[in-house]
């Protein structure tokens, strides 16, 4: 307890503050609102000297506001907006699956460590094998169709979200579990009134990674297992017919997608897992 | 086959016969036998706690004061020995523990009405007997704070008294309290002793009180159990028996300084030794 104390202590010093901080802070909720602006902003703007300069020729790159153009009105009715649902739709069955079996899986073998001892091997090494390695493994079993790429997105993703929901309940501070011991819950009831609360920010960061794995998959699989639909197969299909406003568009949709998943994702935690960090 | 060797080998030991404490004890310990990386912590202890008193658990810095309370609620196996509540096990009694950590201690994701209620709904009660009994904690305890917020919204010294509340709401017959005090600050010290206190007089459950507080120890204790250096022993059980409800005035009483001195020489003699 004493060694970090005495480290903040000796934090170096820092000079006092110049200038008149009052007058300029009025000012600084709006200068600070705009900062995340300045990135895209900045990318946006290189973007379009790069194209209109010539540095790369249009053929290869579009202007920024034509491919914003058609990401907007493909999304608005277009043919992308078909291809973008399709993918959604298909992240969201593989999401579920590994989330419907992943969840309770984890927060049972995490209670019973010797059972998650004797799998640990398995998942970490599955975990760590590319989940697109396994892509003709998943091709031989169940063939060029939609369950297949469901399939391999669902088993990328289930294993993250094992992981983290039985590190999760492992990992539950301890206090908590005495303190329903000696409330005099049974085992039974430090598990459903304990154990899967505590693991609950664990299995969210879990279920955050699990579903860009699984849009990652997804979008892979669409690419290369013999897709008709899909932003992966709008992707590779327009850059062989050279349609590269078509592409970086539905590139783009993909990304809206990935961020706006990761988003809603961060909010559901919060609401859910309402005391974390405090 | 070497079940039947064991069952033998047992058998030839001669098990000491349990000698209950006198009249009026609550808790009754005997070869209690613990050891922590090899080494005896406690070894053959024993030891009668009186019903309807508070007793302060005071000792060495290391010789498992805290450890001693966490054996007697069940929190921390035992290598040996026997421990009885009123001539029951621990699973026929009924308990309530504060942990000194309360933020680890109350669940985050209950109200706090709900951590309060959690003990009554684990033993099965009705909503109508819930809420009853909840009135009257919070009656007892007169809070001033929001209930229905949650723990972490809380200050410490509410979330303490929370806790407390939790841990008296199904009306234990022994209260174990592990350095309720030490994360508080002294205003709120001061606020949970005076409402220990009441609910003592009140009810007059026995109390087991770790505290490394001598003065804090001592004000509220009936007995003040002294501890040795490990292997642990008891060096000497001391009684104050000031009237209740004990004041601040109580804190400059001749019978209380004695106490507290009495208390400190033999800490001190213990700590040299």
């Amino acid at each position: 307890m004493r060694e970090p104390t005495a480290s903040t202590e000796a934090a170096p010093w820092s000079p006092p503050q110049t200038g008149a901080p009052a007058t300029r802070l009025p000012g600084k909720p709006l200068l600070e609102r705009a900062l995340p602006f300045v990135g895209p902003v900045f990318l946006f703007v290189i973007w379009d000297l790069v194209v209109r300069l010539g540095f790369i020729k249009p053929i290869l790159l579009p202007s920024p506001s034509d491919t914003v153009m058609a990401l907007v009105q493909g999304l608005a009715g277009g043919p992308l907006l078909k291809d973008f649902l399709v993918t959604v739709w298909r992240t969201v069955q593989a999401f579920l699956i590994a989330a419907l079996v992943g969840v309770p899986l984890g927060v049972v073998l995490g209670s019973a460590e010797k059972a998650y001892r004797s799998v640990e091997f398995l998942i970490d090494f599955f975990r760590s094998t590319p989940s697109s390695a396994l892509i003709p493994l998943f091709l031989m079993i169940f063939g060029v169709s939609d369950v297949n790429k469901v399939a391999i997105a669902a088993f990328g993703a289930l294993l993250i979200v094992v992981f983290n929901s039985a590190y999760g309940v492992m990992n539950a501070r301890k206090q908590r579990v005495m303190a329903a011991k000696v409330m005099g819950a049974n085992r039974w009831q430090v598990f459903k009134d304990v154990l899967i609360w505590e693991s609950l920010q664990s299995s969210f960061v879990g279920l955050r990674s699990a579903v860009s794995m699984a849009l990652v998959i997804v979008i892979v699989a669409e690419m290369f297992i013999g897709a008709d639909s899909g932003l992966g197969n709008r992707i590779i299909n327009s850059q062989q017919v050279m349609n590269v406003k078509d592409m970086y568009a539905a590139i783009l949709a993909a990304g809206v997608l990935g961020y706006a998943l990761n988003i809603l994702f961060l909010i559901t935690e919060r609401k859910i897992v309402h005391w974390s960090g405090r | 086959m070497s079940a039947v060797l064991n069952a033998r080998m047992v058998a030839d030991v001669p098990v000491a016969p349990f000698v209950s404490g006198p009249a009026g004890t609550q808790i009754t310990i005997r070869g209690l036998t613990k050891y922590f990386a090899g080494w005896p912590l406690y070894e053959n202890f024993d030891l009668d706690i009186p019903k309807h008193k508070i007793v302060s658990v005071f000792g060495p810095n290391g010789c498992g004061k805290s450890t001693l309370i966490n054996m007697i609620a069940g929190l921390v196996p035992i290598d040996a020995g026997e421990i009885l509540f009123d001539g029951k096990s621990l699973k026929e009694t009924k308990i309530g523990y504060v942990f000194q950590n309360y933020r680890e201690a109350l669940f985050p994701w209950m109200r706090t009405i709900d951590n309060i209620a959690y003990p009554l709904k684990l033993e099965g009660k009705s909503k109508a007997q819930v809420d009853r009994r909840m009135a009257e904690l919070v009656a007892s305890f007169d809070v001033k704070f929001d209930l229905n917020r949650y723990p972490y919204e809380l200050s410490g010294g509410q979330q303490q008294t929370a806790s407390i509340m939790r841990s008296l709401a199904p009306n234990p017959e022994v209260l174990f309290l592990d350095e309720p005090f030490s994360a508080l600050d002294f205003e709120m010290t001061l606020f949970i002793r005076e409402k220990l206190q009441e609910v003592f007089m009140k009810t007059g459950t026995t109390m087991v009180l770790v505290s490394h507080d001598l003065e804090e120890a001592v004000y509220l204790a009936d007995q003040v159990l002294l501890l040795t250096k490990r292997p642990t022993k008891v060096a000497e059980i001391l009684t104050y028996s000031d009237p209740r409800p004990r004041t601040v005035a109580t804190l400059s009483e001749p019978s209380f300084i004695a106490a507290k001195k009495r208390s400190l020489e033999i800490f001190q003699r213990e700590v040299r030794r």
